[in-house]
């Protein structure tokens, strides 16, 4: 994952005449949920604009937000809203920004294939399970849920340093940042995979998107939050639940964030119009898109250069819907 | 320029290099204990040396090293009991039994064995020994200390065999003709002269090779699994002392925090523990070469 950093020159010199003036760049960094995205678009546009160089980092959300608000990079990718200490160092910087949303990830509960108990799992059995309490107390399935077999469990998750980690802890726990440290933890999904993959007493979670490219080694566990308004019982996190919000609280909207001075380039301009028009990529690398109405919202915030954020409350925000999201961005 | 001239300029030309190596070590061993120092003004060194929980990434940390010691030791004591008996048993066969052509053949081959990356073992050990216990031990979990253990105890086998080998090879022809003289068959010569004689050696190799193991860092990292654990259950994820200093180097710790010192005094730990046990060897083989000398 780590490797993936840079994605850079597609085809540079196809003419003389482009060859001549200088590739103008964009530049991108941020987090590593985003980044397949983003990847994938720059990789399309840059197919159709050969002279345009688009650079891709992963720095996480947290990492890249700090280049951004010093000026470094045009464009910052995040897997939650800016922050409040974010907010206040672009201000401080005096970096204006647009900030975009480009498409929804679920969070997915797995266990092993082998694993025939686990058919469900509740928010609070979750919470139970990962709260800082549970440290080297709560270690086997049957003290989640006294019908499961009196087994040790064996936890794997996202690291300290993801975003991932932070909106997992933030939606089961309740506290971002807060959770039992003895668990496997790793910042490269792959090699979650492996171990919840090869282990039948294993749990963990990692982005959905991961799981639907290891369909074969992995079982997802329907969570349920217990709460009727958004769909009774456990929800199993699928495009469709994550998109009509029935799969709560582990969905999650991801954005861009657009340095207002660079929205005025063409090629910013461009860019940004196929990020927000290409849906079908989004589905292929295995994210959730938004709704068509968000979209047009969306690029109308653009073409305006509406600046600032919807959440001006900042950080992991828990559970938002479409329609909420809809609403705040009105 | 004169001979002479060429002469200083050559050596100190060599004695800077030689300098290079040591000053590099000094270096080492200042950083090291810099940050240590640094690491124990917060963390008081007894809560460091027996605390029993080691979560220091997260929001309640503990800083018990005790789960990583003994994931080290755990991984290390199943390597050597692979190492151990068939690197002896090897050198025996090698040193008292097998003919010289064969010696020639099957000593370089061991050797090669030596010469496979440490990455190469810590896949073979996630990707093809643990999945083949689990067809025993339906119970493993993908990442343990029993895969990693079997595969590092086959990696340090030729070191255990090559310098045991040695030493039995160093004891004097006289004593075995004794032992022959007297009666006793080729296994008697072995096991009750040859390798006594050659006893300090042989420990010698041993020590080595359990700092060897200590030290060892990609197999771990691999196929043992980040979890500090404090256990001997060799059939669940465990972290290694040298694991967890992989897994803070490739994340985003910042410089300067008291995350980031943790892998210095690990590091500090393993450093004093494979400094200890490389002097002892030492000490042993200087000693047996003094005997036949």
């Amino acid at each position: 994952m780590a490797l993936l950093a840079v994605s850079c020159g597609g085809g540079q010199s196809t003419g003389e005449r482009q060859a001549a003036a200088a590739p103008s760049v964009i530049q991108i960094d941020g987090s590593s949920t985003v980044f397949p995205i983003t990847e994938a678009v720059a990789e399309e546009f840059q197919k159709k604009h050969p002279n345009v160089r688009v650079t891709v980092g992963v720095s996480g959300t947290g990492g890249g937000f700090q280049k951004f608000c010093r000026g470094e990079t045009h464009i910052s990718d995040a897997s939650r809203p800016i922050s409040k200490t974010e907010i206040a160092a672009c201000q401080k910087a005096g970096i204006e920004y647009i900030e975009l949303p480009v498409a929804y990830d679920g969070l997915a509960v797995v266990v092993n294939p082998k694993n025939n108990w686990a058919n469900a799992i509740t928010v609070a059995e979750l919470k139970t399970l990962w709260a800082p309490d549970a440290q080297g107390k709560v270690t086997r399935w049957n003290q989640v849920r006294p019908s499961w077999p009196n087994r040790e469990i064996h936890l794997f998750g996202a690291g300290v340093d993801s975003g991932t980690y932070d909106y997992f802890t933030e939606a089961t726990v309740g506290k971002q940042g807060a959770s039992r440290g003895d668990f496997t933890s790793s910042e490269d999904d792959n090699v979650l995979v492996q171990g919840i993959g090869s282990d039948e007493l294993a749990l963990g979670f990692m982005g959905l998107a991961y799981v639907e490219s290891n369909k074969d080694k992995l079982k997802l566990v329907p969570v349920d939050d217990g709460k009727k308004e958004n769909g009774d019982g456990p929800i199993s996190p699928s495009a469709e639940t994550v998109r009509n919000a029935t799969y709560q609280p582990l969905s999650r909207p991801l954005f861009i964030y657009v340095a207002r001075k660079e929205a005025d380039r063409p090629e910013v301009q461009q860019f940004v119009e196929a990020y927000l028009g290409d849906t079908a990529l989004m589905r292929e690398v295995g994210y959730v898109e938004l709704t068509p109405q968000i979209y047009d919202l969306a690029k109308a915030h653009f073409k305006e250069r509406k600046v600032g954020t919807a959440f001006a409350d900042g950080g992991s925000q828990v559970g938002i819907t479409l329609e909420q999201l809809l609403a705040r961005e009105k | 320029m004169t001979r002479r001239g060429f002469e200083v300029v050559i050596e100190w030309g060599l004695f800077l290099c030689a300098l290079l190596s040591i000053g590099t070590t000094v270096g080492i061993i200042g950083v090291l204990t810099a940050e240590t120092i640094g690491f124990l003004e917060e963390v008081p060194i007894l809560e460091f040396v027996f605390g029993t929980e080691w979560t220091p990434l997260f929001a309640m940390p503990h800083f018990g090293v005790l789960p990583l010691i003994m994931g080290t030791v755990l991984v290390s004591t199943i390597a050597m009991l692979v190492a151990l008996p068939m690197g002896l048993l090897t050198a025996i066969y090698l040193s008292e039994y097998s003919s010289e052509g064969l010696r020639r053949v099957v000593k370089p081959v061991l050797e090669l064995l030596a010469g496979i990356p440490t990455v190469v073992y810590g896949y073979f050990a996630l990707l093809f020994v643990t999945p083949l216990l689990q067809q025993f031990i339906p119970s493993l979990s993908g990442f343990n200390a029993l895969g990693p253990g079997i595969v590092m105890g086959i990696m340090i086998l030729p070191l255990v065999s090559s310098l045991a080998e040695d030493a039995m090879r160093g004891v004097p022809r006289g004593l075995r003709e004794g032992s022959y003289a007297l009666g006793a068959t080729r296994m008697q010569t072995s096991l009750r002269v040859v390798v006594p004689a050659a006893f300090s050696g042989i420990t010698a190799a041993f020590i080595l090779a359990i700092s060897r193991a200590i030290g060892e860092t990609m197999i771990v990292a691999i196929a043992a699994g980040q979890q500090p654990r404090l256990t001997f259950d060799p059939t669940v994820p465990v972290e290694t002392m040298t694991a967890y200093i992989v897994q803070i180097s490739l994340g985003d710790t910042p410089q300067g925090t008291l995350e980031y010192r943790t892998i210095f005094a690990v590091g500090m730990l393993l450093f004093i523990g494979t400094f200890g046990l490389n002097i002892v060897s030492t000490w042993l083989r200087e000693r047996y070469r003094e005997e036949y000398a």
